[in-house]
Formats: structure tokens, sequence, C-alpha cells
């Protein structure tokens, strides 16, 4: 399969936008984009399969390289393994979940789609690149759509939120810029002019020294992202003022692309740096996680809630890389991907909370389930899902973070998996707590049963999503293999733990 | 050696100056109702300079090595006349209502001829001579709208500086004489480094350029003088100016002083680290655009800084690079100020809020090219800025390197303030619809095309290296 189509198709939908002239043909064009890009998701999913059972067992598949830069040495280079093309489903279902909720906006239609659609087209770039002048690219270009679909079409104090959003992540990108210069800088010693190519880097001794100093310039800007303590305070801001697409697309694919460039970069290209900066990724992971379950506690606004477990979950990614076990990396992915999922459906449950009710305080909302049954009950899947109940996604991937962190002895290590087992249950306070003040009892305000249910788009939005988080928590196998044969090359150039003396 | 030859070499220092005679001529005895035919054939013999410059490039010297004709040398003249051009183009509506618009066109070539000579100059006299011819007229052009009080103001500002820094320069020089015993670039470099006057005549000439390419601490007149100049002029005092200036100084660091390099790159370094994160530092609390554009392109002189002090094959074809696409991004946005300015005298970054609401067009096409200044993806400034700290980074200049990334947040910071202030900002009264003279539109649409194109097409960069390499 040639690669190139999944940006192609996202560039000629953007196209189609930019020439429509109503907004219901540029809503219309978009949906058909990013329906056509699914289908290619699931074409690649099942060629890559394919590719995987008739025996191929090179490291990435249906690889393209063409020189570009001839001068700096820099390519583009695409090609997938079992992490990238998971990652390339995960977008493309929100995508499609995305732009079908956001069928009503009505201020600026034809650039609302437009940016959402470049924002997916940096995403799928970045999944695909091999080589890291690409994959910057891409990852730069989906960080200005962000700070637009804020502040245009954001609520409550989205100029604040915006701006911090767009210098937080771009502060991020700086680093992995600097450390992307540096890495190519440190290459020039075996390969003439230095490259910028992963898989060429991949084989390189790089000295420690350099690693030392370059990897937590990537790490860090790529944590950044994926809301790693400290950096996570754009996070519950951004995501309060997005309007509903833009926090999907915001939790769903955009913090991915901070935790796949965390292993994809960081931990692949300078595996003795990751093993020594290991405690540091899983102290600051289990942090965010107890800190960000704490919080969730407190909130109020059900939105704010689901901005705050985002930092919280996320964490279990990064426990999972930091842990450097097989069990645990392919876990951090499978987190990554059921937390996408679960996170998109709840930001588009409770956007449309919000466009009925007009409020998204959980004391002011009540019996909501018997006004509109299928929006309550998709709400509590995802509430489900998110506190881990076996038979979805989110059960698989934590467990698979947990079990995966056992493995690895030591005290510090145990008593950091711990607290991150323990979060759960906090998890399940707050979860619970949120969907019976807010949808379970009698209806608080009369006005509220005037209310109707979920729309046709919304419905569909949420069907998909849902069978996504029931087919990933049922069937977990087919997922779990592609990814844990893919994460095995990265961990296994990390070096194993030193016994303790 | 005939005739043919000699042409050849100055052959774009021949076409500037005809064309100044021809005006000189047509002003004396004119029909004022064919000036904007005349225009028009003055803006396109400019383009046509760039051509020229770009095609048949030839290499030789005249006047006993006084005057240098390099490949380098016709590219750098090519760039440099193409912006003209642009900035001709684009003032056209503006130069229509001024009386004495003729006067605009004779200046601005001479200053275009004086820049070409500082270029090839072979010899330190040809080269302080090329630069008077560029700097005199440009005060003028800065003082242009003459009825105004801040115009006036700025043109004074600029012949003074210019004055004070050329003084420095000519003190630098006379040390270079007294030490090696010759103003020809090819002596000075064999004998520049070996006695401890070249050190302080050399402190002299880099002072000397950092007023000219406005490097902080020497960059105090620019906000002042960009301010009150009329907006064309600003573009050109900006990109044409800035970029004349940035080539001779890298070419002079490298041919003249290569003996010295040990010296300069930490100079250097340090000088871009402060020029850029002052300049950016600045740029935050401006409120009017023309100063924030000022501010904007001291900062890009610190990043082009780097590729300075990096002294490479690559790190010259970025610097190159750079300001081609500098051109098409700062011009795209002084293009946008200038039509802005021309039709409602309106300057302020306030003003230009809901420019989206009702001029699209123009609101988008400020947004590319402040997303290309910022060096954001898809516009050709991404790959421009990353090429000068790519350049930079594989001479291992590691701090350096890092405290430029992060100059990148903050300068993304103002950047996103003028894109606010048009997508996001409501304002009562927003600016009326603009209607785009042809000349305009040209313009904005070479810029846009520009702006898209130079960077994914790797042509572009791999035309500059075939020149740069092997340079040194």
């Amino acid at each position: 399969m040639n690669l190139t189509l999944l940006i192609v198709i996202p560039l000629i939908t953007l196209l189609g936008i930019m020439l429509t002239r109503s907004a219901h043909a540029a809503r219309v064009t978009a949906l058909v984009g990013s329906i056509v890009q699914l289908g290619l998701s699931i074409a690649l999913l099942i060629l890559y399969q394919q590719a995987r059972t008739e025996g191929n067992d090179a490291l990435m598949l249906f690889e393209v390289d063409h020189v570009w830069f001839e001068k700096w040495n820099i390519h583009y280079h695409i090609g997938v393994d079992g992490i990238s093309v998971a990652m390339i489903l995960l977008t493309s279902f929100v995508m499609v979940a995305g732009i079908l909720v956001s069928w009503n906006i009505a201020t600026m239609t034809k650039e609302f789609f437009f940016l959402l659609v470049l924002l997916g087209t940096g995403a799928f770039g970045f999944f695909i690149s091999l080589d890291l002048f690409t994959m910057f690219f891409f990852f730069e270009l989906s960080v200005i759509p962000k700070y637009l679909l804020i502040a245009i079409w954001g609520s409550g104090k989205k100029e604040y939120s915006a701006m911090k959003l767009a210098l937080m992540l771009m502060g991020g990108s700086a680093l992995v810029l600097a450390g992307v210069l540096l890495l190519n800088y440190q290459s020039a010693v075996g390969v003439p002019g230095g490259t910028y190519d992963i898989m060429i880097l991949s084989t390189m001794k790089i000295p420690m020294e350099a690693q030392l100093f370059i990897f937590p310039l990537i790490f860090v800007g790529f944590a950044v992202l994926s809301a790693m303590f400290p950096f996570h305070t754009w996070a519950p801001d951004g995501h309060s003022s997005a309007p509903t697409a833009a926090s999907m697309f915001l939790a769903g694919i955009s913090m991915k692309l901070g935790g796949y460039g965390c292993l994809r970069v960081a931990m692949w290209l300078m595996p003795e740096a990751a093993r020594e900066y290991a405690p540091i990724i899983v102290l600051l992971a289990v942090i965010g996680i107890v800190y960000g379950a704490f919080v969730t506690l407190h909130q109020k606004d059900i939105k704010l809630m689901n901005a705050y477990s985002s930092v919280s979950h996320c964490g279990f990614v990064l426990l999972g890389l930091g842990m450097m076990t097989l069990t645990s990396t392919t876990g951090a992915v499978l987190q990554m991907i059921s937390h996408g999922i679960m996170t998109a459906l709840f930001f588009a449950v409770i956007g449309m909370i919000y466009e009925r009710a007009h409020t998204r305080i959980g004391s002011e909302l009540g019996g909501l389930l018997k006004v509109m049954p299928f929006i309550g009950s998709v709400f509590i899947i995802a509430g489900l899902t998110s506190l881990g109940l076996p038979g979805f996604s989110g059960f698989v991937a934590e467990m698979t973070v947990f079990v995966g962190s056992f493995q690895v002895t030591g005290m510090f290590y145990r008593i950091c998996t711990l607290l991150g087992c323990m979060s759960i249950v906090v998890t399940a306070v707050y979860i619970l707590r949120a969907s019976g003040i807010s949808l379970l009892g009698p209806v608080k305000n009369p006005e509220y049963l005037k209310l109707g249910d979920a729309k046709w788009n919304e419905k569909a939005a949420a069907i998909l999503l849902v069978s996504c988080i029931v087919i990933m928590g049922t069937m977990p196998w087919w997922l779990a293999d592609m990814v844990n044969a893919s994460s095995g090359v990265i961990i296994g150039n990390i070096p194993l733990m030193q016994a303790p003396e | 050696m005939n005739w043919m030859e000699y042409i050849s070499f100055m052959r774009l220092e021949l076409v500037l100056l005809a064309v100044l005679v021809i005006l000189l001529i047509w002003k004396v005895g004119s029909d004022e109702a064919l000036n904007p035919i005349v225009i028009q054939l003055i803006n396109f013999s400019l383009l046509g300079v760039a051509i020229l410059a770009f095609c048949c490039p030839v290499e030789g010297t005249l006047f006993g090595g006084m005057f240098v004709a390099t490949k380098m040398a016709a590219m750098q003249k090519g760039i440099l006349a193409f912006a003209a051009f642009l900035i001709c183009l684009s003032a056209n509506e503006w130069l229509k209502k001024h009386s004495n618009y003729l006067e605009f066109y004779m200046m601005l070539i001479a200053v275009l001829a004086g820049m070409f000579y500082m270029i090839s100059s072979g010899h330190f006299l040809m080269f302080y001579l090329g630069l008077e011819l560029a700097t005199i007229p440009l005060a003028a052009l800065a003082a242009f709208d003459f009825e105004k009080q801040r115009s006036s103001e700025s043109g004074v500002k600029m012949i003074l500086s210019s004055a004070f820094s050329s003084a420095i320069l000519l003190f630098g020089i006379s040390f270079i004489y007294g030490s090696c015993g010759s103003l020809y670039f090819s002596d000075v470099a064999q004998r520049a480094g070996s006695e401890p006057i070249d050190l302080i005549a050399f402190g002299f000439i880099i002072a000397g350029f950092a007023f000219k390419i406005s490097a902080v601490p020497f960059h105090l007149w620019t906000a002042d003088v960009y301010e009150g100049a009329p907006v064309p002029v600003t573009a050109f005092l900006s990109v044409v100016s800035k970029g004349a200036a940035i080539f001779v100084f890298t070419s002079t660091l490298y041919s003249v002083f290569a003996g010295m390099q040990g010296s300069w790159t930490l100079i250097i370094s340090v000088i871009a680290v402060v020029t850029m994160t002052l300049g950016n530092l600045m740029a935050m609390r401006q409120k009017s655009i023309k100063r924030f554009l000022a501010f904007s392109s001291i900062t890009q002189v610190g990043y082009l800084l780097i590729a300075v002090a990096a002294a490479s094959a690559q790190s010259y074809t970025s610097l190159i690079y750079f300001i081609l696409i500098y051109v098409f991004s700062n011009l795209g946005a002084f293009a946008v100020v200038s039509v802005i300015s021309d039709r409602t005298g309106k300057e302020n970054i306030g003003d230009y809020a809901s420019l989206y609401k009702s001029n699209p067009s123009l609101a988008i096409i400020m947004t590319l090219a402040v997303f290309s200044l910022a060096g954001i993806p898809p516009t050709a400034g991404f790959f421009g800025k990353l090429f000068l700290l790519a350049s930079g980074a594989s001479e291992g200049m590691v701090w350096v390197i890092i405290i430029a990334c992060l100059n990148m947040v903050i300068s993304l910071y103002y950047y996103l303030r003028i894109v606010k202030a048009m997508f996001v900002d409501k304002r009562e009264d927003p600016l009326a619809q603009i209607k785009l003279s042809h000349s305009e539109l040209i313009t904005l649409v070479i810029c846009v095309a520009g702006i898209l194109a130079t960077g994914f097409f790797s042509q572009v960069f791999d035309h500059i290296s075939t020149v740069t390499f092997g340079v040194q």
C-alpha cells in the first residue's frame, strides 16, 4: 500500500473544503474525506496483518524513501510498524467522530472544518514519518490549528487558554527541535553530513554523554504534549475552553503525538539514556496520575473533570513507557489508543449535554438519563471505560500497564506501581459521582424536560466510538499482538536494569 | 579582454544606470500623461535585472580588481532586484497620489546600484563608495513623505546614524590600511590577523556592519526610522537594505577576515543570541505594526547571524536561502500593511481587528506571511529557519541552538497576536472592504506563491548550493 495516500487524501479534502461555496458542502466534503481516510486506515490494518502473517518481519512495512533536501541528507522516508498502524486507526476514528459531532457549527463553518482536517493531516504525517525532519514538520503543522480552533470557536477564557496551549506546545516542540538538531550533529560521526533517518539512527551508537544531554530535551519536549507533570497546565485550560471537536482532537489525537514521539524518537534512538532517566520518568508519571486524580475529585464542571482525568490517564502512558518492560510498553500504547477513543467519546457526550442544557456544572444537571436516554447511556459507557471496567478497552490497557510495571523489581518501582493502581479507586469515585449527580435522580430543572435526545450525527459518532471501545475491550489480542511485536523492537534496544546492589 | 566582456561583467549595474539616466531625461521634458506607463516600464526593468542576474552568470574582474563579478554576487543581486521589483509593484497605488513619484524611482535605483557595487567590490574604497551610494538616497527616501513630520524625522535619524556608522567603518578601514598597506580584499585576506591592530580594525568594522544590519546593541535607530518612513520605504529598508548589508558582511567575513575566524565566531554567536532575544522582547510590546515589523526584523537578523557564525558552505547556502524566503514573507506582510495604510491610513495592530470579516483574503495572506516569519510549517519560513539552525548545529553550537529554539516560542507569541487581532478580536468599526489594484494583486500572488513553494521545492536550495559550495 502506498502510505503517501494517507497524507494525500486529507490534502485533497482540504482543497475540496477551500473550494466549496456553502457551509453544508464544506462539512459534507470533510465527512466524506474523513470516511475515505478511515476506510484507508482499515485497509492498511488488514494489509499490515496479512503481510505479517505471511512472514514479512521487516521492522517497517510499506517503506518509501525519497531524497528531499540532498545537501542536508533530509529524506521523505515513510513506513509503518504495529504501533503506527494502531495510531493511524485511532486518528481516523476520532477524526470521523469529531467531524460528525461538529455538524452544527454555525460560525465560519468552512474554516472550522479546514482547521480540523489540517490538524488531522499533521497527525497522519507524524505517525508515518521515519525521518526526523519530516516528522518534525508534521508535528509543528498540528500546533497552530489548535490555537485557532480554541481562540475562535472556544468558550470561557478562550484567548488565554489558546495562547497558553500554543506557547506550551511550541515550547515542547522547540525542545524537540533542539534535540533533533543535536542528534543530527552527533550522527555526523557515523554518516558524513549527519542523518535524520530514524532507521539509521536507531542502529547507531550515540555516545553516552550526548545521549544524557539530548534525551531530556526530546523526551520532555514530547511529554509536554501528553501532559506530563509539571507541564500539564495547558491541558485543563485548553480542554475546557475548546469547542467539542477540538477537545476530542486535542485529547484523542494530539496528546498521543507526545506519547508516540517519546517512544519512537527518545526511547528508541537513545536507549541507554532512557534507562538512566527511567526513575525520573516513572516518578513524574506517578505524580501526574495521583495528582491528576485528586484534582479531578474537586471539579464541579464535568468537562474540566474530564480534562484533569486526561492528565491522570496520560500518566499511565508515561508510567508504562518509564517502566520499560515489553508488557508495560505495549500497555502504554494500548492506553494511548484506549484513552484516545474513550476521551473523545467523553468530550463528545459532554458537548452534547452542554449544547442542550447550557451548563456543564454537574450539580445543576440531574436526571438527564430520563430526558435523553441515548446520551445518558453513552456517558455511562464512557465513564465505565474510564474507570477500567472489564469488557471495555480501559481495562485491557490499564491492566497491561500494571502487569508490565509489576515485572520491574525494586522498592521504588513497586511503590510507584501501587500508587498508580490505587488511583483507580479515586477514578471510580469521581466518575460514579459525576454520573450519579448529572444523570440519575429526579430532573432538577423542569426546563430540561423539553430537551431532545441525540440527533443522527451525534448517534453515529457515539456508536462509532463505543463500538471501538467494545471491540478493543473484548478482543484485544489482535491489537495487542500487533503492538507487542513492534514495541519489542524498541524495548530490545534498552539495556536491562542493573540488579540493585 | 574585449568590451563585450566588460559589459557582461557589469551588465546589471549598467542597466540600472541606463534606466536612471533615461528617467532623468524624461523628468526634464516629460509628458505627465504617460507617467503611469513609464512607471510600469521601470518596474519591469527591475524584474529584467533580476532575471538577467540569474541567467548567464559570468565571472571576472574589472578595473584591476576593484570590481569583481562572481556567480554568488550575481545571485545576491538578483534576489535584491527582485525584492525591489516587488516593493515598487506594491507601492504603485501610494506613488500615484504622490506629487514627485519619479524621484522615488530615481533614488531607489541609485540605492540599488550602490548596493550592487558594494556586493561586487574587491577593494575597500569601492566598497565604501557603494555603501554611501546606497545610504544617502535611502535617507532621502525615508523622508519622502515630506509634508509629514515623522517622515522627515525618520530621514534625519537615518542619515545621522548612517553617517555615524560609516565613520566607524572608515576608521576600521584606515587601521586595516595601516597594518596591511593595501585595501584590496585579496591582499588584506593574506595579512589580516597577523598584527594586534588588525583586531581593533576588525572590531570597528564589525561595529559598522552591526549598525547597518541593526544588530543589538546597534539597533536603536531601527524602530524609529521604520516607523516614520513611508511603508514601501520601510519595506525596502527591512528587506533589501538589510539583505544587502548581510550579504556584504558575510562575504567580507568569509573572504577578507577568513584568517581570523577563531576570533569572530564567538563574537558573532553572542551578538546573534543577544539580538534575537532583545528583538523578541521588544517586539512583544509594540502597538504600531511598523515598529512591530522592525523589531521582528531585528530578531530575524539574530537568526541569520547564527549561519554567519557557523561559516560553512551549508550555512552560506542557508543564509541566502533564508533571505530569499524572507523577501517573500516580509514583503507579503508589508504589502498588506501598505495596502491598508494607503487606503485607510491606519497603522496600528489594533486597527487590524476583525480584518478577516471585512477582507478575508488580506487576512489570510497576512497570516501566511506572519507564520512564515515565525517559522511555522507548511510555509517556507519553516524550512529557512530550520536550515539556519541546522547549519549552526552542524558546527556544534549547542547553546546557541537551544536559545534560538526557545526564542522561536517567544516570537510565536507576538506573531500570534497579529493573527488573533485579525481572526478573533471584535471591533465595532472594522476596516472597510478594500479593492486591490492589479499591481497589488500581482505582488500578493507572487509573495504567497513564494511563501508556499520555496520550501517544498528543494531545487531552490540545491540551486543556491551550486553557487555557494566551493566558494570557501
